[in-house]
């Protein structure tokens, strides 16, 4: 079961996969973020726009001017003022709020960067990488307006009351709102427009040097039959676990070993230290092997 | 004391490279302390903190750039350690986004926008503006010949919101009461600040339908221009023509204009898209979709012009005269600001991709 969910989310990984060429003409491998993290994203940053009108009404309640009808009646200039600036408000939540976050260094609003996503420029057809520039991200949300708050005032405003217009609309709004759907990159309409695209820019630790110590190579020696069993991507699933330290598991890969191998498991061993010294015996064999450019990808190549 | 706590944090010690047996490690280890000196850097400019950046590390950061990026292609060619590859293209990847992010501010840009490029833009798509205003005008000429055909159809065409006692057969003097401003300044400005908020939404929506190749936007523009010409028949019939014209163009003038723009943007990326030459439909679409940007930024901006034309001004002048005069300049400040300005700078920087 685990092996045909690892096996489905590699084939998703590989679907989503796209490089990018530096103008060191380094290939930069990219993930296109998943429709399902740019729904949530939006949603998030949607409801970040809710949640601080709804704060701002109670703020505005407590201060004892209560509905807006009634404060401009009430307050006379002051009223007014408030009204101009709930209105200003209200029209920059819709336009400004996107544009603002997008334009900065992280390219990605509040809610693509708790979902570890960001805006790109799209690499043109001759290869190159444009820089993201302000018009694309302006491009872009402007077009949210047509696939977003329109669908959302007509959901609202209850379209289906319409007759025949309102199933038009429902039609034209599905091919906006359905748009990623049907396409590779999984681009919106503004993307399109814009040349940009949404990327995974997840944030990862270097992690600590697994084949440093030395005293367990002395302990076990493996011989040249032992070491061209595995290739490649065993040796990352071993640094996996590895990395992740779990006694269970790592017992459990160390029969595995021991079995494929030929030894004997013996009960009295130090797995972790067995597991290490066997990382670092098969890295070094398979590095020395890419030196001299043979690859082994797995037990099979 | 308390300031130590505010320091940045040393960072740590070269590891003792020789304890590697791997050759792999050896590269890692010596080279772990430019990684996390660029890594850093970076994530103080992604905070869009970079006074935090000392100036060494300021001048380095290139440098930094490339030797990771150059870590990363030997690393792939002779590393298996997953986690290290994972960290360097990660790594690389963000210092990218920050070394050939956008380079311009909101603010550098807005000043560059006004100070030519907008109108550059705009002649740029001097073709859609044709069409979109040969559209327009055929719409409040269409207006104009159907209700004068058939009366009943001036309901059909206006909302009833949108009419407020501006019917066929409404007396002079009703008709001329609409016209008539307030006195008092009351209420005005939150009356323009509606106006521009929802006139804005109307033209960025001109703006995104042009990605159906254009179509939508176009019936928009009819639809609108039809409503106008309606309007203007029934202002005719009683007289008041001249004087419904001049009312309307002393904000009108000016938010036509950015409707007209907004269409016309709409319309460029929907030709673009049906008719994309040499180029693939994405390419072509882009290129028209940055472009119409521009031109969008500017009707917004145009349109706030409008707003407070609408808002104050209307209400407040009431001449005839003066109003058609407030109008005309508008119309040929616009006119004179699209034609000329930015010529220069079309020509010192030509093509600058």
């Amino acid at each position: 079961m685990t092996a045909i969910a690892a096996a489905a989310e590699r084939t998703r990984k590989a679907l989503l996969s796209r490089e990018l060429i530096t103008p060191e003409g380094l290939a930069l491998p990219l993930t296109l973020a998943s429709r399902g993290a740019r729904a949530g994203a939006l949603l998030l940053d949607l409801a970040t726009i809710v949640f601080g009108f709804i704060v701002l009404g109670i703020v505005l309640a407590l201060m004892g001017l209560g509905f807006l009808t009634s404060a401009a009646a009430n307050l006379g200039a002051a009223g007014e003022v408030l009204i101009i600036l709930l209105l200003l408000l209200l029209f920059f939540s819709r336009f400004g709020y996107f544009l603002y976050f997008e334009l900065g260094p992280r390219g990605a609003t509040p809610g693509k960067r708790a979902l570890g996503i960001r805006v790109a420029a799209r690499p043109t057809a001759r290869g190159g990488t444009g820089r993201l520039t302000a018009e694309a991200v302006i491009a872009r949300n402007l077009m949210r307006d047509v696939e977003v708050f329109v669908p959302a005032i007509f959901i609202i405003v209850d379209g289906s009351s319409m007759g025949l217009m309102g199933v038009a609309a429902m039609v034209w709004i599905g091919i906006f709102v359905l748009f990623p759907c049907f396409n590779r990159d999984n681009l919106r309409a503004g993307d399109l427009v814009a040349g940009t695209w949404v990327v995974e820019a997840e944030r990862r630790t270097l992690p600590h040097a697994l084949s440093l110590t030395e005293e367990p190579q002395r302990k076990y020696r493996f011989g040249e039959a032992e070491l061209s069993i595995y290739g490649e991507h065993e040796l990352q699933v071993l640094e996996i676990v590895l990395r992740q330290d779990n006694p269970a598991a790592m017992r459990e890969v160390l029969e595995a070993i021991c079995r494929k191998i030929g030894w004997q498991a013996g009960g009295g061993v130090d797995d972790r230290a067995f597991l290490e010294a066997f990382y670092a015996a098969l890295r070094a064999r398979l590095e020395g092997d890419l030196r001299f450019g043979k690859r082994k990808k797995d037990k099979f190549g | 004391m308390a300031l130590a706590l505010f320091k940045k944090t040393p960072l740590a010690p070269p590891p003792d490279i020789e304890a590697a047996s791997l050759r792999s490690d050896r590269f890692r280890l010596a080279r772990e302390t430019d990684w996390r000196r660029l890594e850093g850097i970076v994530l103080a400019l992604e905070k869009n903190r970079p006074r935090r950046i000392s100036d060494e590390d300021l001048l380095a950061l290139p440098v930094l750039y490339r030797q990771a990026a150059s870590s990363l292609a030997v690393a792939r060619e002779t590393s298996l350690d997953a986690g290290t590859l994972a960290f360097l293209e990660q790594l690389v990847r963000r210092a990218w986004f920050q070394v050939y992010g956008p380079r311009t501010s909101l603010l550098t840009w807005l000043k560059r926008f006004l100070g030519g490029e907008w109108s550059v833009a705009v002649r740029a798509l001097w073709f859609d503006v044709c069409v979109a205003l040969a559209v327009m005008v055929m719409g409040a000429l269409a207006g104009w010949l159907i209700v004068a055909r058939d009366r009943d159809w001036y309901y059909a065409l206006v909302p009833a919101d949108a009419a407020q006692g501006r019917h066929p057969g409404a007396s002079r003097a009703a008709l001329q009461e609409t016209l008539v401003g307030q006195e008092d300044g009351q209420g005005l400005s939150a009356f323009a600040t509606y106006l521009f908020s929802h006139n804005t939404g109307v033209t960025i929506m001109a703006f995104g339908l042009g990605f159906a190749f254009g179509v939508p936007t176009l019936l928009l523009l009819l639809y609108q221009m039809a409503i106008f010409g309606a309007m203007l028949w029934v202002f005719a019939q009683a007289g008041l023509g001249w004087d419904f014209a001049a009312w309307l163009s002393i904000h009108g003038t000016t938010e036509l204009s950015a409707i007209l723009l907004g269409g016309a943007a709409g319309l460029h990326i929907g030709r673009a898209m049906a008719f994309p030459g040499q180029r693939s439909v994405l390419t072509a679409a882009s290129t028209a979709g940055r472009r119409a940007a521009q031109v969008m930024v500017g009707a917004v901006i145009m349109l706030a012009v409008a707003g407070l034309l609408e808002g104050f001004a209307r209400q407040l002048v009431h001449s005839t005269a003066a109003r058609g005069a407030i109008g005309g300049v508008m119309a040929l400040g616009w006119l004179t600001y699209f034609l000329l300005a930015g010529r220069r700078l079309n020509l010192a920087s030509p093509k600058a991709a």
